[in-house]
């Protein structure tokens, strides 16, 4: 058996290698994809285009607009003139939110009473928008607040002293400075393996029998899992290189620290490698041609990665789907790969999403193993 | 050109289209599904966030604190520890999102005055929802601040002080910040990358592959002829769906629909030929399905999600990032798609991204018709 496996193995092996545009095909694109996506995929804002309006042109107005231009959220893009102005800024996308101060604005201050401020964003990408507002009312409060005490320093000096001021201070565990790609890059690690596992397997078997090749292997004395052995194997162990390099890339390039142990992560990526391959070899099984192949690969991997966690946090879905998501091999895997390099965390802790792979992996690999045989017949 | 030897290969085509039901039943059933998954199940907003309190000192103050944090709509206290390692725990494994550490000497620090520090804890490694959570926390915090020093104020005989500054936000285009309506026109796009690419990058190479494309040459049709006859039925199933993907937004979710339906033909059409002239040069130059495939995919799906401004501000992106996104013509139909659903805004501030399109168009034509070419 070992031998009939063995020659199996030279022969998928050849087959990949053989040609020098496949060869490139296997790791290049899964390394340019993590460096580029690792710098696409992020929510901060750095600098979102505003433009002001100032009616009021008091050292007040100035102030408070001067603090928006310096809180490194916002960028000034223009200084405008009249009302309708702002319509054509938003309108055209040269800005994402327009900031008015009437004229008054100052007097209101000075005389104790609540001096409104408008703020007018543009909705249509509204993420940015409600991070943007945030940030808004951040800066507006602080202004504020800075107002009113001053004021009160100067009419009550000796109350002002003991005011007392509750504020929380903000202890971010696992990721002290915010970093976006802290989270992002781990998570393109995981997205790019899977996409590039699951079609790199998928395709290469139902070409086989497109082709009709897979018919000679099977006529060959080669037991059923010999050969299923035969085909996985080797994609694992490409997928494994994979896996290895890009990682290595999030931690050389991106310099997203890596905490945990390096046995966990072997493991976990393993076991995620084998449940990807079980999806693929279940993939290509119910597709006759590579066509079907690619569209039932994308009928995996587009739920598969709005569902896992890699941008959209699971705990803000509706329960429903919070429940589909547990079908989603790389679900678990993101869980392992973020904590593995950010928290360090031990086999203990990551234990149940290794062992929900484990589940998915033989479900998915033994279902494949008895549909591949009917599927010849 | 001969016009009847175009239609003899669409007929060919929608013959090679129809036999294959499942794929066709994909094409519309795929839409429906990214729709529900994507536009119910994505949302970055956070409400009733589990929240654990490990109150260190327990007097009345501390009590008035928390009240307030079960006050808050974005809150929910699920846990109240009674030691710090408890509270550790309960933040590692995810059970709460958010520690609120309230010192042993609080009531006592209020009494003096100045600043008094309560920590926020978050498990930080998704860091927008942190800052979200912190964000919330801040303002919960803040409410609480501004009872004890309006205590403090009527303590010392003066007048309540109110707040200097109040901001007063309109929202245009999306009122209430739905994010259905930022992520459905979205999808559309999505939708129409993915089922654009799939099925034209395999037309041409699977007739390499299994020789036909031989026949084809042997016969009297020109290359533009193929071309052509090749994309119609392609082009005009893809019309329909996302003419359906459109219905399903307005109807379905909601979403306005405030612009003109013939600009949105007119940028569903380039957007529909450069992709359908994408896949068919892919599929030209690599002779080989398997390639085309993957090739495919790797200019598909995950640039569309990631590199178009689908969800992730473009205009945030480092600078080589954003000249890449450049090259991918779903980046420019997502931007008119969403300024055509929701803004409504006329043909002017569209031209440059039809423009665009409209070169792509002409660029993958002119490569996918030589490389065609060449092979014979």
């Amino acid at each position: 058996m070992l031998n009939r496996l063995k020659e199996m193995l030279i022969k998928e092996l050849i087959q990949l290698f053989r040609d020098p545009r496949a060869r490139f095909g296997l790791l290049v694109p899964s390394i340019l994809q993590v460096l580029i996506y690792g710098y696409a995929a992020t929510f901060e804002l750095h600098h979102v285009r505003m433009a002001v309006l100032d009616f009021d042109h008091s050292y007040e107005s100035r102030e408070l607009l001067s603090r928006f231009e310096s809180n490194g959220h916002f960028e000034l893009a223009a200084t405008l003139q009249n009302r309708h102005q702002i319509s054509d800024q938003i309108d055209h996308g040269k800005v994402t939110l327009a900031i008015q101060i009437l004229p008054g604005f100052a007097e209101l201050l000075r005389k104790g009473q609540t001096a409104p401020v408008q703020v007018i964003l543009d909705g249509t990408d509204s993420n940015t928008a409600l991070i943007a507002l945030g940030y808004i009312n951040e800066i507006a409060n602080g202004f504020a607040q800075d107002y009113a005490y001053d004021n009160l320093t100067r009419k009550a000096p000796s109350i002002a002293v003991h005011l007392p001021n509750v504020e929380l201070a903000r202890r971010p565990w696992y990721n002290p400075n915010l970093e976006s790609q802290w989270f992002f890059v781990p998570g393109t690690v995981g997205s790019i393996l899977f996409t590039s596992c699951l079609t790199l397997a998928a395709f290469a078997i139902v070409r086989e029998r497109e082709v009709g090749t897979l018919e000679q292997v099977m006529v060959s004395p080669i037991s059923r899992v010999e050969f299923i052995l035969g085909k996985t194997v080797p994609f694992f162990l490409i997928a494994m290189t994979q896996a290895i390099a890009i990682t290595l890339i999030g931690t050389l390039w991106f310099q997203v620290p890596f905490r945990g142990s390096y046995l966990v992560f072997a493991v976990g990526t393993a076991v995620f490698l084998l449940s990807v391959l079980g999806a693929a070899l279940l993939i290509s099984t119910i597709s006759s041609t590579q066509q079907q192949a690619m569209i039932a690969s994308f009928f995996v991997i587009t739920p598969s990665i709005t569902l896992s966690g890699f941008s959209f946090p699971i705990s803000a879905m509706p329960v429903t789907l919070q429940y589909l998501t547990y079908l989603d091999p790389l679900r678990f895997y993101l869980v392992i790969i973020r904590d593995t390099f950010l928290k360090g965390s031990e086999a203990g802790v990551l234990a149940p999403q290794i062992f929900a792979l484990v589940v998915l992996a033989t479900i998915m690999l033994s279902i494949s193993v008895r549909y591949f045989h009917k599927s010849l017949d | 050109m001969n016009l009847k030897r175009v239609l003899a290969i669409q007929r060919k085509e929608v013959v090679q289209i129809r036999r294959d039901p499942r794929s066709l039943a994909i094409v519309f059933f795929m839409p429906v599904m990214l729709m529900v998954l994507m536009g119910k199940g994505i949302s970055l907003d956070q409400k009733n966030v589990p929240v654990c309190i490990f109150d260190r000192e327990g007097s009345q103050q501390s009590q008035d604190l928390l009240k307030h944090f079960q006050a808050s709509p974005y809150f929910r206290i699920v846990m109240v520890n009674t030691d710090y390692r408890s509270l550790t725990s309960a933040i590692d494994s995810g059970r709460c999102s958010l520690g609120v550490v309230i010192p042993n000497d609080f009531s006592e620090q209020l009494r003096k005055g100045g600043t008094v520090d309560v920590q926020g804890i978050v498990d930080a490694i998704d860091d927008n929802t942190a800052n979200l959570i912190f964000g919330y926390a801040e303002s919960v915090v803040a409410g609480y601040s501004a009872s004890v020093q309006i205590q403090y104020f009527q303590s010392h005989g003066l007048t309540e002080i109110q707040a200097p500054i109040s901001i007063d936000s309109r929202t245009w285009f999306n009122e209430d910040l739905d994010s259905s309506n930022f992520i459905v026109p979205g999808v559309v796009v999505l939708v129409m990358v993915v089922v654009g690419t799939f099925l034209t990058s395999l037309t041409m190479a699977r007739e390499w592959e299994r020789g036909t494309m031989e026949q084809l040459i042997s016969t009297p049709v020109t290359p533009l002829e193929v071309t052509i006859g090749k994309l119609v039925p392609y082009f005009l199933l893809g019309l329909l769906d996302t003419a359906f993907c459109a219905v399903i937004a307005v109807w379905w979710f909601g979403v306005p629909f405030r612009g003109s339906v013939w600009l949105m033909l007119l940028a569903t059409s380039l957007f529909l030929a450069a992709v359908l002239l994408l896949g068919f040069w892919i599929s030209a130059a690599t002779k080989s399905q398997l390639a085309a495939s993957q090739i495919s995919l790797v200019t598909s799906f995950l640039p569309a999600f990631l590199l178009s401004g689908f969800v992730f501000p473009i205009d945030q992106m480092p600078i080589v990032i954003r000249a890449i996104s450049m090259v991918f013509p779903a980046r420019y139909y997502l931007s008119l798609v969403k300024v055509i659903f929701l803004k409504g805004t006329g043909l002017g501030p569209l031209l440059p991204q039809l423009l665009a399109l409209a070169i792509f168009a002409g660029i993958l034509g002119t490569l996918a018709l030589r490389s065609f070419k060449k092979s014979l």
